[in-house]
Parts: C-alpha cells; structure tokens; sequence
C-alpha cells in the first residue's frame, strides 16, 4: 500500500518527510469538507477513546482536539493536570499507568518539559500526539500552518517565510521552521538577539535583528505571541519598546509581497507583536489557521487511531466493488 | 503468474446501458420536481457523469446536478481497517433534502459500500427518495440492498476481479480478471478473494 502514513505517533515534525506531510494534509482537506457541512460529524471513529492530557493551561488547542475528535464520533475525555502536581518522572510514569488501564487509542499530550510525549510513547501501547511539549515541537500546529499556507498561495514550496518574534521560546516556531525546510521555503527569522536561541543559523534559518529587511519579498509573516509569562522581565527592555520595533502595523506589512498573507497562532497581544489593524486586516488568515486546526487533528487522529492490522490482509482494497 | 482477462462490457457496450439506465431514471423519477446524480468514490464518479448528460439529453433539457461521496469516513470497518491511503471530499453542491437522489456506483457487490454511501448521504440531508444505479450487479450481498437499475448481471467465478475503467479519452470498458487454471489440489488465489 503506498502512500500511506506509517507513524504509529505524531510526536514532531522531525522525522516527517514532505510526503508524510503531504498525506496529512490531503486527508486534512477531506475533513475539512465535513466541517463546513450541516451535519458535522463522520462515524469514523466510533468506540474509539481519546483522552486529551493537558499539563499546561490551553484552552484553544485543547478545544481543538476535543472537538476534533467528536467530529469524529470518537469519545474525548480532558484531564487536566496541574502543573504544581507533577514530580517529574515518577508521576508521569504513574500517570502512565493509570493511563493504560484506562485503555485509549490516542493520548493527545500537552506538557512543559520537551520530551514529555516521547517519554509517555514509549511507554503505552497506544498512539500519542504531542500538543506542544517545552520549547520543543508542537507539530499540529505546524501542519495546520502550513494547510493554511498551501490553501492561501496554492503551493507550498519555494516559498519565502519570515517568523517574527519570540523564537527562542517558541515551539509554534520550530516545527514552523522544519517543516517548511521540507519544502525547500526560505525561513527567515527575526526577533531582538535576547529572543533568539544560541546557533540557530546552524537550522538553515537566515536571521535578521530588523524587520524591514527580514519582510522584503515575504510571502508569508508568521507573527509570533510575546510570552509574557516567559519572560520574566530580563530580555525585554519593555512591551512598547518591542512594539515599536517588531509590532507589524500597516507600514511594515508594506514592506512583504503586495500578495503577502499574516498568520499567528494566537492568543495575540494585539498592540504589541501584531497591530489590530493588520489582525483584522484582509491580508489576516488567523482565523483560516483556527478552522485548519481542526481538520488537521481529524486527520491526525484518524490517521493514527486505527488499528493496524497486516497489510495486505484483503479487508481495505481499493478496487471497485461494492 | 499469468491472469487472463475476459471482456464483459465493451466501449459500445456500455454506451448502451448507460442511455437505457437513464431512460429507467427518467421514467422513474417522472413525478419528482428536483433530481439529483451522487458518485461513490471512485468509480461511480465518471459514472454519474455520463449518466447526468444521458439524462439531460433524454429529459431535453439541463443534466441534473452531480456530486460524489467518499465513504472513507463512513465504512463499518474504518475503525480497524488501515486509513485509506487517499481519501477525497465528499462534494455534493446540491440542496439534498426532499430531492430524489440517484447514488451510482460501477460495481455492486457486498453492499457495504452502498450503505456506507447512504449514511454519508444522509449528513447531508433528508433526501425524499435515495434510489441506486449500478452498471454491474456481481452478486455476493452481504446486507439486504437491491440496486434500483441494474445494467448487467455478471457471474464472476471465485477468485477472480471485475474492474471497470473508464480512460480518459472516453473509451470504457468491464473485464473480468481470471486467475490462473486452477491446480488439482485447489488452493485458490488470494489475489482478490473477498467471498
């Protein structure tokens, strides 16, 4: 069977290939049909659980999921767990037990330590979908970035990405960045030097610490959120500072492709990285990108929470018949 | 291992059962105000094509509108079957309630597919009536479904495939695959063999 996504998680966006990717966002494109009829649900899923295992306050992720998953006629059980109450690797074990007994399909994990979703992979016989782990990967939120994009400009490749804002801190970027390198896109990134990790022009990103020079000739302007709870105070001078010199208002969106799109993975800080005029402006697909998610976790968890039996057994022949 | 290939339905062939099919539906649908062709994915899509212009020709007027459903989503082993490698949009741009819709389909045999269609067609709406247009019934039900028009009955020994295609440049054609004679000790092929 070729052509198929053999992944039995979606742990990151390193170690997808263009066509694993392309897989997810084609089956996206189907689901993202069934959003928009009147009757928005497939039984595709039906007596399958899915449990959505947030360490980290999300409302907009998780409700994406959920919802994904309902959509898809699945059973979908948050558990959220406050961060004070994790220590470390025993309790995540733990939970992993407790997690098995339970007997998901899916786990839908979100955490504050990179590496949290591998850790529990590899431990359950069920699959995982990382949900944003650290300052690691978030790779739904990559891909549906890049559904979006592909929706928007037709293509994905060749394209000429800037990411502006907190890179350092920022996981949204990173899976951005690798996926987009997939497709031979330049990515530039721009952000103060205090915002920007150590060595990552070693990525194969190119990096800038303006943004006029960063936006010449973009075809797309991925804004980043400041994390203001992530900051804490030492590498910012101040908000209004920043604004001034990376916020995108109209002038500088200027500087990008007349046909340039503007996307953020949100909540925005509107008046500090993102102008609410360019937020609200025709050029914005921040709500495209908030559809798209929810397509594109149908088709991650439908792609994963199959069963896998043998290939080749006779049940799933494409040929006609009825 | 050498498989022969019998012809069922030629071009021409086809042609013909295409326009009687689409008399049928006209005669069928006489007193219906709205009509309306779904494809099931993949081989009833150029199907429900040709059947539309049949139609539109018989009736002298506009084909009735097309649209076509992939019952990825909807099949009763979707939970435990490998996801489909490729799965298009449903697409049906027609209002479907209180319309007769015309689901059509290349080949007809367990009727799980024609199910599944049927409740991928009901998230769209109520239609007032679903009927089924097959070009080949191959018998082998595995749920109660009869087709409504029927072009050919064709017997297909055990083992053996039915595939209809239609090229691009409009040439059709129903040919049966054979497998090889079989051997005295009787092992059947496994290429093929749902029942």
């Amino acid at each position: 069977m070729s052509g198929g996504f053999h992944h039995r998680h979606l742990l990151g966006v390193e170690g997808l290939t263009a066509t694993d990717v392309l897989h997810l966002l084609d089956t996206a494109e189907a689901f993202f049909a069934v959003s928009r009829r009147p009757v928005r649900k497939v039984p595709t899923l039906r007596g399958k659980t899915v449990i959505n295992l947030f360490y980290e306050a999300s409302t907009r992720t998780r409700t994406s999921f959920e919802l994904a998953g309902k959509r898809l006629s699945a059973d979908v059980v948050n558990m959220s767990v406050a961060a004070s109450s994790v220590k470390k690797g025993e309790t995540l074990y733990d939970t992993c037990k407790t997690l098995e007994a339970m007997q998901p399909d899916v786990v839908v994990m979100r955490h504050g330590a990179s590496g949290a979703p591998h850790f529990i992979a590899s431990r359950l016989r069920c699959a995982v979908i990382n949900a944003g782990d650290g300052m690691h990967e978030h790779p739904t939120q990559a891909l549906l970035d890049a559904f979006t994009i592909r929706r928007a400009k037709g293509r994905l490749d060749g394209l000429t990405v800037a990411i502006c804002g907190d890179v350092a801190h920022s996981r949204v970027a990173r899976s951005d960045a690798l996926l987009l390198r997939l497709f031979g896109c330049t990515v530039r990134v721009v952000a103060p030097r205090t915002l920007l990790p150590d060595g990552i022009e070693s990525t194969g990103v190119e990096v800038y610490d303006r943004l006029e020079p960063a936006l010449d000739g973009a075809d797309v302007v991925m804004v980043l959120r400041i994390q203001r709870e992530r900051l804490e105070g030492a590498l910012l001078p101040s908000l209004r500072e920043y604004a001034r010199t990376f916020g995108l208002g109209p002038r500088q969106l200027a500087w990008a492709k007349p046909d340039a799109i503007v996307m953020h993975p949100g909540p925005m800080n509107r008046g500090v990285e993102i102008d609410t005029t360019v937020a609200d402006g025709p050029k914005s697909v921040v709500l495209d990108q908030v559809e798209a998610g929810v397509a594109v976790r149908m088709a991650a968890l439908y792609l994963l929470a199959g069963e896998r039996r043998g290939e080749g057994d006779g049940v799933h022949e494409p040929a006609s018949e009825g | 291992m050498p498989v022969t290939e019998q012809l069922v339905l030629d071009a021409g062939d086809i042609e013909r059962t295409i326009q009687r099919i689409a008399l049928a539906i006209v005669e069928a649908t006489r007193g219906a105000d709205r009509v309306g062709l779904v494809g099931i994915r993949r081989g009833g899509v150029v199907l429900a094509e040709r059947l539309a212009e049949a139609i539109g020709e018989a009736r002298g007027g506009e084909p009735p509108p097309v649209g076509t459903v992939d019952i990825a989503f909807y099949r009763d082993d979707a939970a435990t079957a490998l996801p489909d490698p490729k799965v298009g949009p449903s697409d049906v741009p027609f209002e479907v309630d209180g319309r007769h819709v015309i689901l059509v389909d290349d080949v007809l045999q367990t009727g799980r597919t024609v199910s599944a269609a049927i409740e991928c067609l009901k998230d769209f709406g109520r239609p007032a009536r679903i009927w089924l247009a097959v070009l080949c019934d191959r018998g082998g039900r595995e749920l109660p479904i009869a087709a409504d028009f029927v072009g050919r009955l064709v017997q297909v020994p055990p083992g053996s495939r039915l595939d209809v295609t239609f090229d691009a440049r409009g040439g059709a054609r129903a040919a049966l695959s054979l497998p090889p004679p079989v051997s005295p000790a009787g092992t059947r092929g496994e290429d093929g063999a749902r029942r």
